[in-house]
């Protein structure tokens, strides 16, 4: 489980596009946040809010605006020497949405599982190199007959599993998760969860699961994070969030989740959220400030001692 | 109840080079006028080529309707002639497509699409058609219909884009609308409000909706009556609070549990093992049966027929037979049948 030592952490991580132009975008504006080894840490909201540009920001898949990203002590943008970046990437990987597109059509699951095997150089010998990916195929539940075929011959659920053995053939300590199980259906979304739980407790593997489905969020996580606009506006333990959401916009996305229970729907209230209610006024410290261990919410100094105020 | 809608014993399939696929193997169920039917099941189980036969949208070329009817205000939809059809598609019966990108013609004003429907079924005039639409727009939450009216596709946002499609669906006030995924593309905020918006919608236009979807927690929003469909066949159908509280086949009981709520703990997650069956060679006895843990030894020979479990739910699973044994549920199964049992004294 999760440890206090910390794996990851971003340091006020801003990510902009066409910069000075009219349709300049702050896809991530100034977050920060920690991510402790072995955890799994969720990040929510609406498409567009920056949630998959900052798990695609911290495995350098983007060039940071501004801000750091320390993994294991170490700034992982900035300009980088070959090897620092290939140690680098071996430690950080990513499994992506859509496991039809991020699987190259023309080449074998032996060979894109060991693409990484071969530029790491983990394997010595051919005989070493299909040995270590029939033992990933079987860790993911499919078997070495797999090996010689193409994407193409895979069901979604059995893609989305190629995609983590490719993830994990070079050993990695975290992964990022961008919507793994979006794009599954729900009787194989619970195989590719379970699937993933089981590798973290194996190989103690450390996630940023990033997703919209907040049960399937609430149920992987242990901590979650809230993000709107390119801002985290609320960070705090799974059941914490869930029982005391304190930001307004987490409230109001919380209860817009429809659950699988009629009666509960029928008696549900929704709220909307409004950025307007904040009122902030230039001046306004506007922060990430801690209400209680371990839950942190964006907001001014007046508003932080009114949700203090709430608290007790 | 009136019934407005009727499918019976419907057979379609696809003609591929590999042979025939048994998209839909004897489909039956009624639609009540004003009443939400949602169609649930994994892709591949059928549910969108069920709507798209109720449409009269399958390619002609390679489907074929093997037997069955759909029987529209006593009309059997299957044998129209496809003038006929044009009347009734997009007046009587229309439909929301999953993409709101791909189901709006880019290159047209979303004025000009809605009063495409308008001007062909209504006959109005273009000025009173503009009225009609302007008036529609304003119905689905759109503000500043005026100018928007003027406006292209790609100046809206998604699920504003998703309100005009559903704007078009209701130009000429359908009796019956079939949703297909219609919040699946957007966000649960938006999707919160769309499901808001069609639920007050046929209130007021009083439309029977035929809602499909693979997502459970909006079936429990919207749906009046729950059909769940597994290989090209309907597995279970009944009420919501029958079908999410006291769920009969293993199937929706596999489904219950495989989604977390909020308040399911560390346990490990129920999924079902195995993938869905091969419709080009479906299975002889019950499609479930080889990813079913209660199965036995008839499910593999047999398939089993609709049992009667109330006046409003039937499920396919020979468990349901008088001389099947007894068997307990998954435990997330146990817990809901108890809250029916307390929803039941409770009224």
């Amino acid at each position: 489980m999760a440890s206090n030592e910390k794996l990851v952490e971003i340091k006020n991580l801003k990510q902009y596009f066409n910069i000075g132009k009219p349709n300049e975008v702050r896809a991530v504006d100034d977050i920060s946040f920690d991510i402790f080894k072995g955890e799994t840490l969720g990040l929510v909201g609406e498409s567009g809010c920056g949630k998959s540009t900052t798990g695609r920001t911290i495995i350098r898949l983007y060039d940071a605006t501004d801000g750091e990203v320390i993994f294991n002590g170490v700034d992982v943008h900035g300009k980088k020497k070959k090897q620092e970046l290939k140690d680098f990437n071996r430690k950080m990987q990513m499994i992506f949405q859509d496991p039809q597109a991020s699987l190259n059509p023309r080449m074998k699951v032996s060979d894109i599982i060991a693409e990484g095997i071969d530029i790491h150089g983990l394997a010595k010998t051919k005989e070493e190199r299909m040995n270590r990916v029939v033992e990933l195929l079987e860790t993911v539940g499919l078997n070495k007959e797999h090996a010689n075929r193409y994407p193409h011959e895979f069901s979604g659920g059995q893609r989305q599993r190629i995609g983590i053995a490719r993830a994990l053939a070079v050993e990695p300590e975290f992964i990022i998760a961008d919507e793994p199980i979006s794009a599954l259906d729900v009787s194989i979304q619970a195989q590719v969860v379970n699937l993933m739980k089981k590798l973290q407790k194996e190989k103690g593997l450390t996630y940023l699961f990033i997703a919209h489905d907040l049960s399937m969020v609430k149920y992987i996580s242990d901590r979650i994070g809230v993000m709107y606009f390119g801002k985290l506006v609320e960070l705090a333990p799974a059941d914490e969030l869930y029982n005391n959401p304190i930001h307004p916009y987490t409230q109001s996305l919380l209860s817009a989740i429809p659950l699988p229970d009629p009666n509960y729907e029928r008696n549900r209230k929704r709220k909307t959220y409004n950025p307007k209610v904040h009122n902030y006024s230039e001046g306004d410290n506007v922060q990430f400030r801690e209400i209680k261990p371990g839950h942190f919410v964006q907001c001014s100094e007046k508003e932080f001692e009114q949700y203090k105020a709430q608290y007790k | 109840m009136t019934k407005i809608l009727e499918v019976n014993d419907l057979h379609i399939s696809f003609h591929t080079f590999s042979g025939e696929v048994q998209a839909i193997r004897g489909v039956n169920f009624d639609l009540n006028k004003g009443e939400t039917l949602a169609i649930v099941g994994e892709s591949g189980s059928g549910k969108s080529v069920t709507s798209k036969a109720i449409m009269r949208l399958l390619p002609e070329s390679n489907s074929d309707i093997k037997s069955g009817e759909i029987l529209f205000e006593g009309k059997d939809l299957t044998k129209l002639s496809d003038k006929a059809m044009q009347k009734v598609r997009g007046k009587d019966i229309s439909m929301i497509f999953q993409d709101p990108m791909t189901s709006l013609n880019p290159t047209m004003t979303i004025g000009k699409q809605i009063i495409e429907p308008i001007v062909k079924h209504q006959k109005l005039s273009k000025a009173a058609a503009r009225k009609r639409a302007i008036e529609i727009l304003e119905l689905v939450g759109i503000a500043n219909p005026e100018v928007r009216f003027n406006q292209y596709p790609h100046q809206f946002s998604g699920g504003m884009r998703q309100r005009v499609v559903i704007a078009i669906a209701l130009a000429c006030n359908p009796k019956v609308l079939i949703a297909d995924e219609p919040t699946t593309a957007l966000d649960v905020t938006i999707q919160a409000q769309i499901l808001e918006l069609m639920k007050d919608l046929q209130k007021k236009i009083d439309t029977s909706i035929i809602f499909i979807t693979h997502d459970l927690g909006v079936v429990a929003n919207v749906a009046d009556r729950v059909a769940v469909m597994y290989g090209g066949k309907i597995v279970e159908i009944g009420t919501v609070d029958e079908v999410f509280y006291n769920p009969q086949h293993p199937y929706t009981w596999g489904l219950i549990s495989s989604m977390p709520t909020l308040d399911t703990e560390d346990e490990e997650l129920y999924a079902i093992p195995g993938t869905p069956p091969n419709l080009l060679h479906p299975p002889k006895g019950d499609a479930f049966a080889p990813r079913n843990e209660y199965a036995m030894k008839i499910d593999l020979e047999e398939q089993p027929p609709m049992f009667k479990v109330s006046d409003t739910h039937y499920a396919a699973t020979w468990l349901l037979h008088p001389d099947a044994p007894k068997v307990e549920p998954p435990l997330a199964v146990q817990r809901r049948q108890r809250q029916f049992l307390d929803i039941k004294e409770g009224k």
